[in-house]
């Protein structure tokens, strides 16, 4: 085994932001390879969204009053909105499941004793989930415009708004990665993963009207970033029931959802990767 | 100068459990160091911290002549890592596996692919190369883990109980691979639970319990200090026990034990087998009927019961579990 003690070629010690952005690529690539095997996960990931669409279109689109109308096609044009925020940000619970997966089964540690870029396997799980998002995304816009649902704005407006969809559900990941690392089995980090996205995507104006909310409520709806990413597509869409609340976040949710976007993804990495240096299997 | 791994003083307190409560070692450059002990003595505690996973609360540790606390990345360009669990990623195929490793280890893409298809080949999977490592049993699965600790050659090596759980063939195999890697040159932190395994493959061995190093020296010196091989017999009839006594004089090297009312003779030999052979056929022309007869190696247990007065605790197959079920269980205590 005389392979056993040759020097192998090894990179010149890179530029650490070049390294950084070099292994977090492998990384990605290691974790897009897995899904490509694990096709089950992203068709159920596809279904879900699916599910919604038709389930709130037909089922409460009769009964939900948008802008002083109970039209079924405004519910549905004002819906989709809400379904495509929501959506995104249930990739946090696959983020989560998977990193806390490798931890359990010691590929953390692997990592962890490799002479890589500290917060690469983190970053590259993330970018994988984000080409995973951005795909549900790809097929559900198809799906909500066989139902009915059209834009009426610039194409310049649409794309927008669907980078502001990708960017949200990005910084989620950020929190899954989080409370992947921060539990001791994947099913809990699917669970925990999910339980928290309820509030966060109800207590908003995803769904209902919330100027219709009490008071409290609503406060606390106009402040949530989630809704402010709901309100920015909207508004970039042109789709009926933009909230006329006077709220900052509502008066300005490009900005809002850009702004709340980017800290989300700040704080998280900072959390996320401090954990990581220190996990213990 | 302190050799190529090098630890001092070593201190690890998870809650209340004192894993490590002062850990003292000394590995000179290519040669082997074993780390005998139960389960739950702090073995796997030891490698974790001297791999830079786990900060320790107190002592020192140098790692290929590099300060593991102080320059953690240093450390990780020169080290080779197989934990106690194969960590390979069971979506990916073991070439995959492989060239991800080798990049890691900021290899060139080209340097990567080459390095990981003549590992595959080493480590007899190359058949096996382009199926997802799912596919692969516990023996395969261990090999692709330890190529993925050889992948940049690292000059020091760390195997957490490499051949826990697999079977006699499969650690054979294993086995062969490591004697070939250390002939190389490489040094290696090697733990383990068998006496056996340590004694095949180490020069020099730590037994290990409650965190801190009780006893070391070579397998001959602690074999000599547990009463190394014994030839043990049950005879059939009780009136034949003197006569059998005094054939096992005739070649023990120490005192013979009697067991009365088990019909047992114990007495420490040397000589292995063939001398096993020479008793029996003794033992036969004499006329004595046996009921059982064998030669006892020392085990691990018999290193502890010398060494601390009890048997090895804990040591259970728990260790051959599935990590899945091993952290349910410890969860459950
Ligand atoms: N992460 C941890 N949290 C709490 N206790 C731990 C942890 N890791 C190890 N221990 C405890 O430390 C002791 C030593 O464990 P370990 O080093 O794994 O032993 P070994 O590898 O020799 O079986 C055991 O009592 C174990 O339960
Ligand atoms: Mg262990």
């Amino acid at each position: 085994m005389s392979a056993v003690t040759d020097a192998v070629p090894v990179n010149p010690p890179a530029h650490p932001v070049v390294q950084s952005v070099r292994d977090s690529l492998v990384i990605a690539k290691r974790n897009l390879i897995r899904m490509s095997r694990i096709p089950e996960m992203v068709i159920f990931g596809l279904i879900q969204p699916i599910m919604f669409v038709v389930l709130f279109s037909y089922v409460f689109g009769g009964s939900m009053n948008i802008g002083g109308t109970t039209d079924p096609s405004v519910y549905r044009e004002f819906l989709m909105a809400g379904i495509f925020a929501q959506t995104v940000t249930f990739a946090t619970a696959g983020a989560g499941a998977g990193i806390a997966d490798d931890m359990h089964k010691g590929l953390i540690d692997r990592f962890r004793s490799l002479p890589m870029a500290r917060g690469a396997v983190l970053t590259g799980r993330t970018l994988a989930d984000l080409v995973q998002t951005a795909l549900t995304v790809f097929v559900l816009a198809i799906v909500a415009l066989l139902v009915g649902w059209r834009t009426h704005t610039s194409v310049g407006e649409v794309l927008a708004a669907f980078a502001l969809l990708l960017l949200l559900g990005y910084a989620f990941t950020w929190v899954g990665a989080l409370i992947g690392l921060s539990v001791r089995t994947p099913e809990a980090a699917t669970s925990g993963g999910l339980i928290w996205l309820f509030p966060v995507t109800f207590i908003s104006n995803a769904f209902v009207d919330s100027s219709r909310m009490t008071p409290w409520l609503q406060h606390v709806a106009d402040w949530n970033p989630f809704s402010a990413t709901v309100q920015a597509c909207r508004k970039l869409f042109g789709n009926p029931g933009v909230s006329p609340s006077d709220a900052w976040p509502m008066v300005h949710p490009v900005w809002a959802s850009l702004i709340y976007s980017v800290l989300i993804v700040l704080i998280f990495r900072t959390l996320a990767v401090r954990k990581y240096r220190s996990a213990a299997a | 100068m302190p050799g190529a791994i090098y630890a001092e003083g070593l201190v690890k307190t998870f809650g209340d459990v004192k894993a490590l409560d002062g850990v003292d070692l000394d590995v000179p450059e290519g040669t082997v160091l074993g780390l005998l002990g139960p389960n739950g003595a702090g073995k796997t505690t030891t490698v974790r911290c001297l791999t830079t996973l786990l900060r320790p609360d107190r002592g020192r540790a140098v790692v290929a002549g590099v300060d593991v606390l102080k320059h953690p990345n240093d450390v990780r360009r020169s080290i080779g890592l197989s934990g106690q669990f194969a960590a390979v990623d069971e979506y990916l195929t073991g070439r995959e596996n492989l060239q991800m490793v080798g990049r890691l280890y900021q290899m060139r893409a080209k340097a990567a692919k080459a390095r990981a298809a003549e590992l595959l080949e080493q480590f007899d999977l190359a058949d096996a190369a382009d199926r997802p490592a799912k596919t692969y049993s516990g023996g395969m699965r261990r090999r692709l883990d330890l190529a993925a600790a050889l992948v940049v050659s690292p000059p020091v090596m760390f195997m957490d109980e490499p051949t826990t759980g697999l079977d006699p063939r499969n650690r054979q195999l294993l086995w062969d691979v490591i004697k070939r890697l250390v002939s190389g040159g490489t040094t290696l932190l090697l733990t383990t639970q068998y006496l056996e395994e340590a004694d095949h493959l180490a020069h020099d061995i730590a037994v290990v319990d409650h965190g801190r190093v009780i006893a070391r020296g070579t397998s001959d010196q602690l074999k000599a200090r547990t009463g190394g091989e014994r030839v043990e017999v049950v005879v059939h009839e009780r009136d034949d026990m003197p006569a059998a006594s005094e054939v096992l004089r005739g070649f023990g090297k120490g005192d013979t034990t009697v067991e009365e009312h088990m019909r047992k003779l114990t007495v420490p030999v040397t000589g292995g087998a063939k001398l096993l052979a020479e008793v029996i056929r003794e033992l036969d022309t004499r006329g004595i009927e046996i009921d059982d007869i064998g030669l006892r190696r020392p085990t691990l247990d018999d290193v502890f019961l010398s060494l601390t007065g009890h048997v090895a605790e804990a040591k259970d197959a728990s260790d051959e579990q599935e990590p899945g079920q091993k952290a349910a269980k410890e969860a459950a205590k």
